[in-house]
């Protein structure tokens, strides 16, 4: 047998890793987050569930009401709650990574894979791969409920470019969410915190209800919260409307966190002990 | 196939070259010194045993010989690599085992290998057969499938054992590789980490067990405070502390005080101060050789004392550290002989 194939060099390389290796580790790493699915598969209940409970709730608790200050009853929100819900979707998974990653981060396989030569970010990359496509299952269960109930989907592009979008939001949010859930020592407090800041983000916006009602000081809030605009921006690019607001400013967004957070989260998991 | 000349071209063992040099190795934590100054040395395919209470600093010691803290001052260098300018080599010819299982719990066992294979770079079907073989070696095949979470504490130290040894290292680092085992199990560890070091790896172990040194260790740093209080081969240590203890108890317990003074008196060349235990009713004798052995178990027949029963000890970790910090074992109970006597009497 090759059994020559195992042993490592004698002299060892100190070239950076290669791209190669890279892709090979977060590989192989995502591997290891879809498994944890197989063993544990109701762990993709809340993927499954929430979009299912979040748009029946919403369509017929308050469907009626917002519906008629929309001019078309609860059809016409449907259409437009829909399109808000699935910038939802994104937020809810990066709050759960958070959690998730403060529980793996204290057990001991970790230490296995920081005293491994690989890149430590392939860990996060891994862990942000698997959420997103998460995200995008429970985007799609979104979709199915909402046609259901009744939304008429008139622009398949546009579709496809809000699950982009949304998807790209919600993994520049999981940065975040991995550095908080890197540097706070539980994940209750992970949770708590997470709680705090995305709660006052998701109901101070257009995904829910339109804003023009809100106070002046509030519209100003949601005319440049991330989830607002992400919001308009699909509800535009899937049913119409004015859509570039919403999607430089959600771009914006997306960038400014990915560019910051990213590498704090890869330095505070690089520097942990 | 053998599996235990697999992976290397035949290793030199024992050189006498240097696979781990520590000097001055410092490391805080706040105001506490978890390593305050440490020097040693682990020579090429030697075994290092690493000896100390809880709270020594052994873990924080394995941890920034395995790069996952940073020393605040100091040196290290393993396999010739540098911790801290060239810690991305070294992790490549390191294999550690941390006090607490580092496998992913919720992966089968044959999953955990496979990733780590995948994690060093060996290419699909080598990491494949790499993790077949392993699990095989370290009769694990028949859980292969099973969640680690399933597995017991045994299995879960050997398939951390597998999974260092993936890469093949050439320095592994055990921290308390047997702490919270049943004494079987523990001795199956052993076994396993025998069989590694007869393949040519160099291990540097922590351990709060003397025997456990003993069994697996070849030379012996002991470190308390985050400081080195001694440090030399296994058979030098143990004449300083004393080698072994030899534990006799009368039939008769009044015949417990002119035992003890008789060995005393038997002046014996570097026989310690015996230890009267009353709790058990039995004398404590330090031996340190066959021969000294032999001259105070004849003594008693000569006193014609009947014996009820006898038997050698290893220092425990505590009277190590007492006769090395320099207080002497005896001194507590010899503060007090009178009590013990009157104690055995009554």
């Amino acid at each position: 047998m090759s059994a020559a194939t195992v042993t490592p060099p004698d002299v060892v390389s100190d070239a950076p890793i290669p791209l190669r290796s890279h892709l090979r580790h977060t590989g192989a790493l995502i591997r290891r987050n879809l498994l944890w699915i197989r063993q544990d598969p109701e762990s993709m209940f809340d993927a499954i569930l929430f979009p299912v409970i979040f748009t029946l709730l919403f369509v017929y608790v308050f469907g009626g009401s917002i519906g008629q200050s929309l001019g078309g009853g609860q059809q016409a929100y449907v259409q437009y709650v829909v399109p808000g819900l699935m910038a939802m979707m994104g937020m809810n998974m990066a709050q759960g990574v958070g959690t998730g990653f403060n529980t793996d981060f204290n057990s001991g396989v970790m230490d296995r894979f920081r005293s491994l030569p690989i890149g430590r970010g392939s860990v996060l990359f891994a862990k942000i791969a698997v959420e997103v496509m998460r995200m995008l299952i429970a985007t799609a269960v979104l979709m199915v409920v909402g046609v259901l109930v009744g939304f008429d989907i008139t622009n398949w592009p546009g579709l496809f470019a809000s699950v982009g979008l949304s998807a790209l939001f919600g993994s520049a949010l999981m940065w975040v969410f991995l550095t908080l859930g890197v540097i706070m020592k539980s994940a209750q407090s992970v949770q708590a915190m997470g709680f705090l800041v995305l709660m006052p983000l998701q109901f101070g916006s257009s995904i829910f209800a339109p804003t023009k009602s809100m106070p002046g000081w509030l519209q100003n809030f949601t005319a440049y919260n991330p989830l607002s605009a992400l919001a308009d921006a699909a509800r535009g690019l899937m049913v119409g409307g004015p859509v570039a607001h919403g999607l430089w400013v959600t771009l914006g967004w997306s960038f400014a966190l990915t560019v910051v957070m990213a590498p704090v989260a890869i330095h505070k998991f690089r520097t942990k002990s | 196939m053998d599996m235990t000349r697999i992976d290397n071209t035949p290793r030199q063992a024992a050189t006498g070259r240097s696979a781990v040099t520590v000097r001055g190795l410092v490391k805080h934590y706040g105001e506490t010194k978890a390593l305050d100054g440490v020097d040693l040395e682990v020579r090429e395919g030697t075994v290092l045993g690493v000896l100390g209470p809880n709270g020594a600093g052994k873990t924080t010691l394995v941890r920034c010989l395995s790069t996952l803290i940073t020393p605040d001052a100091g040196q290290a260098t393993v396999a010739g690599y540098d911790v801290l300018k060239q810690p991305r080599q070294l992790r490549r010819v390191i294999g550690l085992t941390g006090q607490y299982a580092s496998v992913d719990e919720k992966l089968p066992g044959w999953e955990n290998l496979y990733m780590i294979g995948r994690l060093l770079d060996l290419p699909r079907k080598d990491a494949r057969r790499r993790a077949d073989e392993l699990l095989e070696r370290f009769s694990l095949t028949e859980a292969a499938k099973r969640p680690a979470s399933t597995y017991s504490g045994g299995m879960r130290r050997r398939l951390d054992l597998a999974a260092s040894m993936i890469g093949s290292p050439t320095v592994l680092f055990l921290d308390e590789p047997t702490t919270g085992l049943d004494p079987r199990t523990r001795n199956e560890v052993w076994q396993e980490v025998k069989r590694m070091v007869a393949d040519g790896v160099t291990v540097l172990l922590t351990t709060q067990y003397m025997e456990e040194a003993e069994q697996l260790a070849s030379e012996l740093t002991v470190i308390d405070r985050g400081k080195v209080i001694a440090s030399g081969r296994i058979d030098e240590l143990k004449a300083r502390v004393g080698g072994r203890t030899l534990r006799i108890r009368p039939v008769d317990p009044l015949q417990l005080r002119p035992l003890a003074t008789m060995f005393d008196e038997l002046g014996l060349t570097g026989l310690a101060t015996t230890i009267v235990d009353s709790e058990t009713g039995s004398v404590l004798v330090p031996i340190l050789s066959d021969e000294q052995l032999t001259a105070v178990v004849g003594a008693v027949t000569a006193r014609g004392i009947t014996i009820a029963s006898i038997s050698t000890e290893l220092p425990s970790l505590d009277e190590v550290f007492l006769s090395l910090t320099g207080h002497k074992a005896s001194a507590p109970q010899g503060a007090t002989p009178t009590n013990s006597r009157e104690e055995v009497a009554v």
